[in-house]
């Protein structure tokens, strides 16, 4: 579904990816762990194609298509989601209005009718039960207002919405309490099928008791300094980061 | 040709103009009405057009866009020259209405439709208005937009004949919003266009009134337009000012409003096209617990001009005024925001807010804000800002992180950003007809 091939991204010149490998395959869930500076949300906004970040080298192949030739909202119209560490606040747009627009560019795009106010708000209702997210939320301008549990929610309800074939959580976890983290790994378990995939990229192996990953990769300085199975997250707990970066390369 | 001679030359143009325009008034240039206007002319021979010295109009060259010889239209006084299917194409559908035509600043009994069956409602042309009762009239007219200040003020007194008169007597709610629609007619030749409103509003009354500038065919033409209103004890009014005008056309704009105690006045201004538009609004509090909201939203594009200068005189003490200010400017557009509060010696509680907020979609697009709060009082809440941005790129990422193309992404953005300069509005109709309008733009 993905394949990445020796990625490097610098941003002001200063060169944040060195050399990134990694392949994922339809129904696998993969953790990306690393110390805070690592490069792990770098290598997100990169996927999800922010433009503050140049490419120097290397490939990213998905789903056959050149990622990296491709606009924003097409990579999202092709099935890739990210959930953003930091929700942006959107005054003035309401929460279902984005979600009726980006659902219907995205059946566009793809050949489908666009849904009736009908469809759109049964579906609405059905994915509001997944994550648990309160209806007067989604009355609300987008985010605007939000706790942080309650952004994390929204996008993995956003994530509900779209059913992309590939999900980024970028720190989907980070200043959530336990109940909200269960609430969110449910969504995305819920949601997880033998057609989709995840890459659930995090600092702290806590939401990996609940999205349990198939791979581990370790990311150091721009680049996969181990990977393994979910043992490897255990390990990481358990000794810190520290005894990784003395690590050689497994790339 | 230098400004100031060019200013001189459109200056002795207008003062012979006067002379015609008395000649046409045959015989009826003895009136307390005429004097005011004789009292204007001189008031604007003293005042003279704003040049680049002018303080006032700095930032907003309107007496080098006047270049252009506007003339008055007197042979055909009072005739409509547009047919009524052209109006009723310029209508707001299925907008329920007291419907003012003014065409040429002229009212067209044969193109309005104002079937008034309410008591205490009384709508007409301001030229029958006050040669009915111009005791009454004479009261309120030209005592409160003052034309020893402002020239253009003073040139629309001087050339002042007709409009809308509409009078609330007390204790009346007003059934429907009072729509005019005034049309310039640039078909035929560059007409300058003085349409003269007045607005009375009695104790414990409600009212409203719309006035949308439009203009047919390709000529220049200068519309400079005065509405005073006045509003009594109580009294509610929403005011709403739609400019629709076309490439070529040139607008100067005075609405003095005066309110006493427990009085609300509420204005819209939305500046959509045209080529160089000046919006003052003047409001005097001259009581307690009066409320003024002032909002304002312009969508420029090209080298289309808008300057809005307010002014709110908090005269008397526990008062409330709201203003909110929002622009969006692309292309070679300038603007230019001016609010003045001032707040009197005794005006104490006095709580004044201002904003003004900017977006410029490109690197040639400008504005000028300027606030001005001058305080005397010392127990007041007072607020003012002014904001200059681009489109916020991480709310931009977001919304195309989900699929929504760039330019629906702008779109979505762009309205987010105008629509609370819009809270104001609530005439249904009016407000969907004026979505249409700003979405229309947005997605150009």
């Amino acid at each position: 579904m993905l394949s990445i091939k020796n990625l490097h991204a610098s941003i002001e010149d200063k060169e944040i990816l060195k050399g990134i490998n990694l392949d994922v395959k339809a129904g696998e869930v993969h953790a990306i762990m690393g110390p805070n500076g690592s490069g792990k949300s770098t290598l997100a906004s990169v996927l999800a194609g922010r433009e503050d970040y140049e490419i120097t080298q290397g490939s990213v192949d998905f789903l056959g298509n050149d990622l990296l030739s491709m606009e924003t909202e097409e990579r999202a119209r092709e099935g890739l989601f990210l959930a953003f560490q930091y929700p942006v606040e959107i005054p003035g747009v309401s929460s279902t209005n984005f979600l009726k627009t980006a659902l219907n560019q995205i059946r566009e795009y793809r050949g489908q009718e666009p849904l009736d106010a009908v469809s759109f708000l049964s579906l609405m209702k059905e994915k509001m039960n997944l994550v648990e997210i309160d209806k007067s939320l989604l009355s609300r301008s987008l985010n605007e207002g939000f706790s942080g549990g309650e952004k994390k929610r929204n996008e993995v309800f956003q994530m509900a919405m779209l059913e992309p074939k590939l999900a980024i959580l970028d720190e989907t976890d980070s200043g959530l309490d336990i109940d909200a983290l269960k609430i969110v790994a449910n969504g995305v378990n819920t949601l997880k099928s033998k057609d989709n995939a995840t890459i659930v990229v995090t600092h702290y192996q806590r939401l990996l008791e609940y999205i349990v990953p198939d791979f581990v990769h370790v990311l150091y300085n721009g680049k996969i300094v181990k990977s393994g199975s979910k043992d490897l997250a255990l390990e990481l707990e358990e000794k810190g980061y520290d005894w990784i970066k003395e690590a050689e390369p497994t790339h | 040709m230098s400004l100031t001679s060019n200013s001189i030359d459109l200056k002795q143009g207008f003062i012979r103009q006067f002379e015609l325009f008395e000649k046409a008034l045959n015989g009826k240039s003895l009136t307390d009405f005429h004097q005011t206007r004789k009292k204007a002319l001189k008031a604007f021979e003293g005042l003279g057009l704003p040049d680049r010295k002018t303080e006032n109009y700095k930032y907003t060259p309107i007496t080098r866009s006047l270049n252009k010889k506007f003339r008055f239209d007197y042979e055909s006084l009072g005739k409509p020259t547009i047919s009524k299917e052209v109006v009723d194409k310029l209508l707001i559908k299925d907008l329920d209405a007291y419907n003012i035509v003014l065409i040429n600043g002229q009212y067209s009994k044969e193109l309005s439709s104002v079937d008034i069956e309410l008591s205490g409602l009384e709508i007409r042309d301001f030229k029958s208005a006050y040669e009915a009762q111009p005791d009454l009239v004479g009261t309120y007219f030209a005592k409160y937009a003052n034309f020893n200040e402002d020239p253009f003020t003073a040139l629309n007194t001087a050339f002042s004949l007709d409009g809308t008169f509409m009078k609330v007597a007390d204790n009346v709610v007003v059934d429907k919003p009072v729509m005019v629609y005034a049309i310039a007619d640039a078909n035929a030749a560059n007409w300058a266009v003085q349409p003269r409103n007045l607005v009375i509003v009695g104790k414990n009354s409600q009212a409203s009134i719309i006035e949308n500038y439009i203009s047919l065919g390709n000529e220049p033409t200068f519309t400079n337009a005065v509405s005073e209103i006045v509003l009594d004890e109580n009294a509610y009014f929403d005011y709403y000012k739609l400019e629709m005008q076309g490439e070529n056309a040139y607008h100067v704009g005075n609405t003095q409003v005066y309110q006493v105690r427990s009085s609300t006045f509420n204005a819209t201004t939305i500046s959509l096209t045209g080529s160089l538009i000046r919006n003052n609004l003047n409001v005097v509090l001259d009581d307690e617990h009066c409320e003024a909201n002032m909002n304002g939203l312009y969508l420029l594009d090209d080298h289309q001009h808008v300057d809005n200068q307010t002014v709110v005189d908090h005269k008397k003490p526990n008062s409330l005024s709201n203003e909110l200010y929002k622009g969006i400017l692309g292309g070679s557009s300038t603007g230019v925001f001016n609010g003045r509060i001032y707040v009197r010696p005794n005006a104490q509680k006095t709580n004044a807010f201002q904003s003004n907020k900017n977006i410029l979609l490109t690197d040639e697009a400008s504005i000028n804000a300027k606030p001005q709060l001058e305080i005397w009082a010392d127990d007041v809440k007072c607020s003012h800002g002014a904001t200059t941005g681009q489109l916020d790129e991480e709310q931009l990422f977001y919304l195309r992180s989900r699929g929504i193309g760039q330019q629906e992404a702008r779109s979505l953005l762009l309205y987010a950003f105008a629509m609370d300069a819009l809270e104001k509005v609530k005439i249904d109709v009016l407000r969907e007809y004026i979505d249409h309008h700003i979405n229309t733009r947005l997605n150009k």
